[in-house]
């Protein structure tokens, strides 16, 4: 009986103490596929949530759950977000997707973000980053430092995300080298290290001298550097401590301006469901260092690639393209529209391969 | 599809790197159901040893300091599931199960301050002209000594359990622990060494995971490795050999179906990222079928006192 007492006395105090929290300010929830210290995606995302907390300081209050599987678990996570007074909530993954629009439609005061989807709803907005941007200056460099023309590129999900990224590395390393070949695996997850090491092994293996990765762990990196004489690319986050070599460059997502407007608009209460995709210009896709293993003619003209693409200039996507199966994409100087962007399903003429469905 | 491109040799050769975290942490829980004790916490005692021996390694700068430290905290961590189980007798699955995520979580917080370090690097053995034989040379000559001690660790247990009196005792032990205990052995002790061997074992598959195969410290980083390894356990019918057998099938099939991919094969690569579990699962089922007599092949070969708590007073 005592017992009893006591517990539903330290609930009460829990309960008057986390109330009195939630009045003054606000909550902002960030669920996580990945752990923060991977090094990669998780850990930009996280890098942003800290921008809010400096922003802000004492009027705001973060939390964030790692390693939240894209399954029935994701729901529940959310769900536990929003009751715990959540204002606003960031889930930083595709695989979020319907797990947030059903959380958002039982809790419609709480506003939702999920990033890298296409389906919103009122309280629910959308954001992602124009990483095919950054995926350009990669391949360029990529055609122009092989010396095996074969590039291996670790894919995660078959995803349009992730095959859009394919697709702009290749045009741009054929642009550059026209002898260039891409192989393609897929992990088929978003963070496994022993399994990206081996997937960046078997590929340096048959022969590739060039690694891109879209998966979020630094394993690859390691991988290559063990291998001696390939490069590879910082994904997601600088992973500038395997510079100057394998790393020479490297796409870096940079979420905190983002993560401090919505934050700043739920505050005001002018926080309305949008669809953000910005890209190199607005800075949310940012380009590492060019370290000096690449020569510097390739910088240069790397540096050029990025600068015509962020002044709106020349857009990754331009005709004449063809699909992989020979049949007209874009014509000379039509550029592709968002829609069949945010959906692409297909490889660009060249690619050798299928994608899985 | 460029099938030229695969080359047997380095194939054969990244295979054995591929199958050495799981082949040591099967070793281990293999003594350990041995003498009885189910330890489902193989998981949780692989990321562990991965972070001890991650973080040794670098405060130290010597390898063998880390795969020390790696058995180590391996097997303090399954010293915790010991007592639980043993002393006080508590539920082997639900605590092996709770070993699991309090390892997870023990790592992640040990890890805090190593993400993004490199390890000192673990040189491959020089076996002079050896090394230069074709094929042989580099598939076996052309290893990390890890991949040799765990070799030779394999070999050890199979000797030691079929040869030996120590052998005996501990299978003694898992078979009929009131039995030997009548005899005068003491069960309680010679699990409680069992059971730390299992955990110095996989805290040494972690660590060549951070150390050698990745190299690096990322949280999580086994990801389902152990999984495996209990599974490998029931697939070699508790046999050391046979462990070895597994571990390479399962590795090999691994790093085969990343080739076969780089490669462009025409087969789906759903199929092939889902060839290794579909294997195991397949000689998981074949071994639980149920043979003339009734029994399967797996509860056949299965120590009878697997997972049974005992108490001298039973």
């Amino acid at each position: 009986m005592k017992r009893r007492t006591i517990l539903a006395g330290a609930v009460a105090a829990l309960a008057m103490t986390s109330g009195a929290f939630a009045e003054d300010k606000t909550k902002v929830g960030f669920v996580y596929i990945g752990p923060v210290g991977d090094g990669g995606w998780t850990y930009e995302h996280d890098q942003g949530r800290l921008a809010v907390e400096k922003e802000f300081g004492d009027k705001v209050e973060t939390i964030y759950q790692e390693n939240v599987p894209e399954s029935a678990d994701a729901e529940r996570v959310i769900t536990q977000m929003a009751l715990s007074g959540a204002d606003l909530i960031f889930t930083t993954s595709f695989g979020y997707m319907d797990p947030t629009l059903a959380v958002a439609a039982k809790f419609p005061n709480v506003k939702f973000e999920h990033a890298t989807g296409f389906k919103r709803a009122d309280n629910v907005s959308t954001y992602s980053a124009r990483f095919y941007e950054g995926r350009a200056v990669q391949g360029h460099i990529a055609g122009k430092m092989t010396k095996t023309n074969k590039v291996g590129y670790i894919g995660s999900f078959p995803i349009p995300e992730v095959i859009r990224g394919i697709n702009s590395a290749y045009i741009h390393a054929k642009k550059a080298n026209p002898d260039v070949e891409f192989s393609v695996v897929w992990a088929y997850t978003w963070f496994d290290p022993a399994k990206e090491a081996d997937a960046a092994t078997a590929l340096i293996e048959q022969g590739a001298d060039v690694i891109l990765q879209h998966t979020d762990s630094t394993a690859p990196q390691a991988a290559a550097q063990k291998a001696g004489n390939v490069i590879t690319f910082g994904q997601a986050s600088d992973m500038s401590e395997y510079a100057p070599m394998p790393r020479v460059s490297s796409i870096i997502d940079n979420w905190g301006p983002y993560y401090i407007a919505r934050t700043k608009a739920v505050m005001d209460g002018t926080w309305e469901s949008t669809d953000t995709w910005d890209g190199i210009a607005p800075g949310m896709v940012g380009i590492g260092e060019i370290s000096d293993a690449v020569p510097a003619d390739v910088k240069a003209e790397a540096l050029a690639l990025k600068d015509s693409i962020a002044d709106g200039s020349y857009m990754p996507f331009t005709g004449p393209l063809k699909k992989q199966d020979g049949s007209d994409w874009l014509a000379d100087g039509e550029t592709a529209d968002d829609g069949t962007l945010a959906g692409m399903n297909f490889y660009v003429e060249g690619i050798k391969g299928d994608i899985p469905n | 599809m460029d099938l030229s491109a695969i080359s047997p040799t380095l194939l054969v050769a990244s295979l054995m790197v591929a199958a050495t975290p799981i082949l040591l942490a099967a070793l281990g829980e293999l003594i350990v159901e041995k003498s009885g004790v189910l330890n489902l916490g193989v998981e949780g005692m692989m990321i562990t040893g991965a972070i001890c021996g991650f973080a040794i390694a670098v405060e130290s700068g010597s390898p063998v300091l880390g795969f020390a430290a790696a058995a180590v905290g391996g097997a303090v961590l399954s010293l915790i599931f010991g007592l639980l189980t043993q002393i006080l007798l508590s539920n082997q699955v639900a605590t092996g199960l709770a070993l699991t995520l309090f390892g997870l979580g023990l790592s992640s917080m040990l890890g805090q301050g190593y993400v993004g370090l490199r390890p000192p690097s673990v040189e491959k053995l020089n076996f002079g002209p050896l090394g230069d034989i074709p094929f042989i040379g580099p598939v076996l000559f052309n290893h990390d000594w890890m991949v040799y001690v765990t070799l030779l660790l394999c070999v050890g247990s199979w000797v030691v359990l079929k040869f030996t009196r120590v052998g005996l005792i501990l299978r003694a032990v898992g078979e009929n622990h009131d039995a030997a205990h009548a005899l005068g052995y003491k069960v309680v002790k010679v699990r409680l060494l069992a059971i730390m061997f299992g955990g110095a074992c996989a805290g040494l598959g972690g660590a060549y995971l951070s150390l050698i195969r990745v190299p690096q410290w990322t949280e999580g980083m086994t990801a389902g490795a152990g999984w495996i390894a209990l599974a490998i356990v029931v697939f070699a019918s508790w046999r050391p050999l046979r462990v070895l057998l597994g571990a390479y099938l399962f590795g090999g099939v691994t790093v085969l179906q990343l080739n076969l991919q780089a490669a462009g094969l025409a087969i789906p690569v759903e199929y092939l990222s889902m060839s290794p579990y579909l294997i195991t699962i397949a000689v998981l089922v074949i071994m639980s079928a149920p043979r003339k007599g009734g029994k399967s092949r797996a509860s056949l070969a299965a120590p009878a006192c697997l997972g049974r708590a005992f108490h001298a007073s039973n």
